[in-house]
């Protein structure tokens, strides 16, 4: 095939990628985007196959088949292994880039011109970087590794040198293309900042550097549409790119921190049971309430808003959570849901899970559309989240997470909050909302809780 | 060679644009299916793995193609199959259960 038809077939997958992306505007419109998001990346591979380089089958279709299956078998999780199975995506797209760019060079090595050079080792390095941080991120996830930060001595003066250590082998390899040892250290430097630079990030801060790491994927695949002088490449890339970036600022902003901050902050301690910086009013008590008291103040309820964290995922409440809400809207009590944008461990998280246990999008309301309505809530239901609930950060400028915004939960009448143990959440602060007059504190496991409580409120008929 | 890089910096610069026009209308329901989407759309780097892993180019290009289009096609297949398996789930009031935005 010519390669004008060729590439004729890239501008139509350009197009249809970037009606893809419309599509996600709405709920509405989405499927349809998906659809032709595939028929775009169908014509670009179909027209691919008849590239005039291309002289045997004999690699392409294996690759192509167990593509497919391991792509098709890995679809079908469950919804709360979403954000591992996003990062191991991540990893899999950073390993294509770096792996084509690695034989490029290798084919081509010398004769390659200047641009091709940079695109190259700008490739292999974001490639590989993005390679390792995912696979970290997912064993972060999944509890290979410790969801905790790893801290060293000296570590972000050791990640930030190797950083611009290989900006600097960039620019000398770039000019002089003899020194292909450069090229290949560049390789192994995005390898092992990939491990170092996301070990000290603790699971908390996930939703940025999966976000991030989108971003990484992104402008690796723009780099190999450099290198190639392929514009589909480029521009999905550059798409990827923005999406990732995007999101790690709508993260970073939701959380009051800066990107430095996540980065080099080794902030966000998993579950960590020490370090109290919220002083306590003195002789503040846990109200620990029982299910039956609980029944009690939701039967009695006219609203509701639930608010769910990264507990509910663990303990894959949501539907139990929506049987609790189904249960009270056949009693007439109105059920929101109110959704941080970093409840989880990664963008829209909690509104998957919700949407797969057929919570219908029309209730689930961002942070700054239900802000208002606590005031005039009857109950709050707060399903393992902690720090999205804290006063602290409105209140206390001594607070790590002071200037977050966070729900006004404490301006409802009562507020029940379903957690596993007293411990404190990822920053590893008290929360003031837990000691407040009006809050219970119903402990346990948050599945088991809301079962009981759905057979209760079912009984007060 | 400057104008081709010039071109293609054309279209990376004009396209991350067009990226956050269109990004930033997506809703924050939609932010799991945006990355997974993404994800899926970026696997178009098979374009680049399919000519690495057929070219008549030399055997550690030949290997290194075949891992990356099995990646690549990783992200293509599972990213749509798992966005659309999202997407699927969201619904409105009062539609069907399991049917889906249409």
């Amino acid at each position: 095939m010519s390669a004008s038809v060729i590439n004729f077939s890239y501008l139509i997958a350009s197009v249809c990628f970037i009606l893809a992306l419309q599509g996600l505007s709405s709920p509405k419109g989405a499927r349809r985007g998906i659809i032709i998001g595939i028929v775009g990346m169908a014509v670009a591979v179909g027209a691919t196959l008849f590239h005039h380089k291309i002289v045997t089958y004999t690699w392409i279709i294996p690759g192509l088949i167990v593509g497919s299956i391991i792509g098709a078998a890995i679809s079908r999780i469950p919804m709360t292994k979403m954000p591992e199975r996003i990062a191991f995506s991540h990893a899999f797209g950073g390993l294509a880039a770096a792996l084509v760019g690695v034989s490029e060079f290798y084919t081509h090595g010398i004769h390659l011109d200047l641009v091709t050079r940079t695109a190259l080792g700008l490739e292999v390095f974001l490639g590989f970087l993005t390679f390792t941080g995912s696979l970290m991120a997912f064993g972060k996830l999944q509890g290979f590794i410790t969801g905790a930060p790893v801290t060293w001595p000296g570590q972000n003066f050791t990640n930030i040198g190797m950083f611009f250590g290989s900006l600097v082998m960039l620019v000398v390899f770039v000019s002089d293309p003899s020194l292909t040892v450069l090229f290949y250290a560049m390789c192994v430097t995005g390898f092992l900042l990939g491990i170092l630079a996301v070990l000290p990030i603790g699971g908390a801060d996930m939703p940025v550097v999966i976000s991030l790491l989108n971003s990484y994927a992104g402008l690796a695949a723009a780099a190999t549409g450099f290198a190639l002088s392929n514009n589909v490449l480029i521009i999905a890339g550059a798409l990827d790119g923005t999406s990732g970036f995007l999101l790690s600022m709508m993260m970073s902003k939701a959380m009051n921190r800066s990107f430095a901050n996540v980065l080099f902050g080794a902030f966000g301690t998993g579950d960590s049971t020490g370090v109290t910086t919220t002083a306590l009013p003195p002789g503040a008590s846990v109200n620990q309430a029982t299910i039956e008291d609980a029944v009690g103040i939701l039967a009695a309820s006219q609203s509701l808003i639930v608010i769910p964290g990264y507990g509910m995922a663990v303990s894959q409440a949501q539907h139990a959570v929506r049987d609790l809400a189904s249960a009270l809207e056949t009693r007439g009590t109105t059920v929101k849901y109110a959704i941080h944008p970093v409840a989880g461990r990664m963008p829209g998280h909690m509104n998957v899970l919700l949407a797969e246990a057929n919570v219908p999008y029309d209730q689930l309301f961002d942070l700054d559309d239900i802000n208002d309505e606590f005031a005039r809530t009857d109950a709050v239901l707060v399903v393992g989240a902690n720090d999205v609930v804290n006063p602290a950060a409105k209140k206390n400028p001594k607070s790590p997470i002071y200037g977050m915004p966070v729900f006004n939960v404490e301006m409802a009448r009562s507020v029940l909050v379903l957690k596993r143990s007293m411990n404190p959440g990822f920053s590893g602060i008290d929360n003031e909302l837990f000691f407040a007059p009006n809050t219970m504190m119903v402990l346990g496991d948050a599945k088991k809780t809301l079962l009981g409580m759905v057979s209760g409120v079912k009984a007060a008929e | 060679m400057a104008q081709e890089l010039l071109f293609a910096l054309y279209v990376f610069v004009l396209a991350g644009f067009l990226g956050h026009h269109v990004i930033s209308k997506v809703p924050h329901l939609l932010h799991t299916p945006l990355m997974a989407g993404t994800n899926a759309i970026s696997g178009i780097s098979l374009v680049g793995s399919l000519v690495a892993a057929g070219g008549d180019f030399n055997q550690l290009s030949t290997i290194l193609g075949c891992i990356a289009v099995t990646c690549a096609t990783i992200n293509t297949v599972g990213g749509f199959m798992i966005t659309d398996r999202m997407l699927k789930m969201f619904r409105k009031k009062g539609a069907p259960v399991g049917g889906g935005a249409h």
